[in-house]
């Protein structure tokens, strides 16, 4: 799920494209735009508030007799939709292997790449700090 | 009090058809397209994200474009869209400790676990224009990679609690107040005031923070951290009944380390306040930290004198959706008020005169 919720809609359709046709599914609930209420920590680890709100988008299907769900951040209606189908296709045997090779484990994989070159940079501009005469 | 009008609807089409034309500018210039802005104009749109409490950098950067880069106003545009839509819950609270870190800074510990990373700052710039900007077509040449990325940094208040010399936030999971269901109520406990800074304006509460500097409110701080970058947003759906991983959203993180207080309970110690913002503000974040910091006066025994302590001056003023409410609703009609203001000075200035030629 927090692959497929970080992977556009363009995205999942490109690597979708790679395989048979995901079984016909029914919409249950959405694809909907709603908000969530993001919350934090005071101080970082203490007791919650809330933060701001986001836009999120959530979709409910049924395929096959099972029940996809996804909720992502922001507002792709596509994503949603094409998120939950997955959902309910990884829950099928038979279909789960080829996503999981072709959709999922690609996906992980690329966003695993932007998450470490965003960690490499940050690490280039790590500083070593010389103290100097006291200044005040 | 204004009255109601009614009447002007052609010369109000006419106004909006002109402020239309006006946002456009000269046509003969490309229309900026609002990827463009989010893209370009990234803190632009982070602050009235924050600002308009609904953190959607799309959203946000469409309200920029039809604000004609009026902040205050494009905030104002996502306050009332978010009353639009449905609201599907709270996220857990998010674990900046175990944030994607673009940059994180302390002014406390020179050698700290994990390393001072600057990030993409305006910080060591010289502040002069750059007129290659002007110029169009120059992209920048990609900025450099280390082999290793960052590794994990804890938090540097983590590092002083250790040794007993901060006052923890006592853990716990009490349910918030939530200002957006719950009109603003004093006594306002930290959580309510964290979540009205958070959405409050930054300048108004850089001038606090400022103030507090200044000696309205005696406040002797360090930045213990500063970390900006992305956290992952969990909810726990209903249905589900199990937490699900919906995204990742970039926050910048303030922990402002403050003088060590000592009472007949508590050993002397460090104090925390904190700033905790939607998006790239690092401004933001350190003046709600300073704030945060300074409206805990009651609780650790200080005298409560400054603006930046009263909870009332700080939370009634902080939003500047209110605020530019409240100031702009003047320019509505107050011509039966002010018909009573007019006979009741014409009155007073007869009688004024009167007395005198007696």
């Amino acid at each position: 799920m927090a692959i497929l919720a970080r992977a556009g809609a363009d995205a999942l359709r490109a690597h979708l494209a790679g395989l048979p046709a995901l079984p016909p599914h029914t919409r249950l609930r959405g694809p909907e735009i709603g908000l969530v209420m993001l919350r934090g920590r005071m101080g970082g680890d203490g007791a919650p508030f809330n933060l701001s709100e986001a836009t999120a988008t959530r979709c409910t299907v049924e395929m096959e007799g099972r029940m996809g769900h996804a909720t992502v951040l922001g507002r792709d209606l596509a994503q949603a939709e094409l998120a939950a189908a997955i959902d309910a296709a990884l829950q099928s045997p038979a279909l789960r292997g080829p996503l999981l090779d072709h959709v999922i484990e690609p996906l992980a994989e690329a966003q695993a790449e932007a998450r470490d070159r965003t960690a490499r940079r940050a690490e280039a501009t790590r500083v070593q700090f010389f103290t100097m005469a006291t200044m005040r | 009090m204004y009255v109601s009008v009614k009447g002007g609807e052609t010369a109000i089409g006419h106004a909006h058809a002109w402020l239309a034309e006006a946002r456009r500018g000269d046509p003969a210039l490309p229309e900026l397209t609002v990827a463009q802005i989010e893209e370009q104009l990234a803190l632009a749109v982070d602050r009235v994200m924050a600002e308009g409490a609904c953190a959607d950098r799309g959203l946000a950067a469409l309200a920029l474009k039809q604000a004609r880069g009026d902040s205050t106003e494009a905030a104002f545009l996502l306050r009332a869209y978010r009353t639009t839509l449905p609201r599907f819950g709270y996220t857990l609270p998010v674990d900046t400790g175990a944030m994607a870190i673009q940059r994180r800074i302390s002014s406390t510990y020179k050698d700290l676990p994990g390393g001072q990373v600057l990030g993409p700052t305006f910080d060591y710039t010289h502040r002069l224009l750059d007129f290659a900007l002007a110029a169009e077509g120059l992209d920048p040449p990609p900025p450099a990679e280390a082999e290793q990325g960052a590794q994990r940094m804890p938090q540097v208040t983590e590092i002083l609690a250790q040794e007993g010399l901060m006052a923890p936030d006592a853990p716990s999971n009490a349910e918030p107040p939530d200002l957006t269901r719950e009109p603003l109520a004093f006594p306002a406990n930290r959580a309510l005031r964290l979540q009205a800074m958070a959405r409050g304006d930054e300048g108004f509460l850089l001038s606090l923070g400022y103030s507090t500097q200044r000696g309205y409110g005696n406040a002797h701080p360090f930045v213990g951290e500063i970390r900006m970058g992305e956290v992952s947003v969990e909810i726990e759906p209903p249905e589900l009944g199990f937490a699900i991983d919906i995204g990742d959203m970039v926050v910048t993180e303030c922990q402002m380390v403050n003088q060590f207080v000592g009472n007949a309970e508590a050993p002397p110690q460090f104090t925390r306040g904190y700033g905790l913002v939607v998006g790239q503000n690092e401004r933001k974040a350190m003046a709600m930290a300073l704030v945060d910091r300074a409206l805990r006066a009651p609780e650790l025994g200080e005298e409560a004198t400054a603006p930046a302590q009263s909870p009332e001056f700080v939370l009634y003023h902080c939003d500047n959706v209110e605020s530019t409410g409240f100031v702009e609703h003047l320019k509505l009609p107050h011509y039966v008020d002010f018909q009573s203001e007019l006979e009741k000075i014409r009155a007073i200035r007869a009688r004024w005169f009167a007395e005198r030629t007696e």
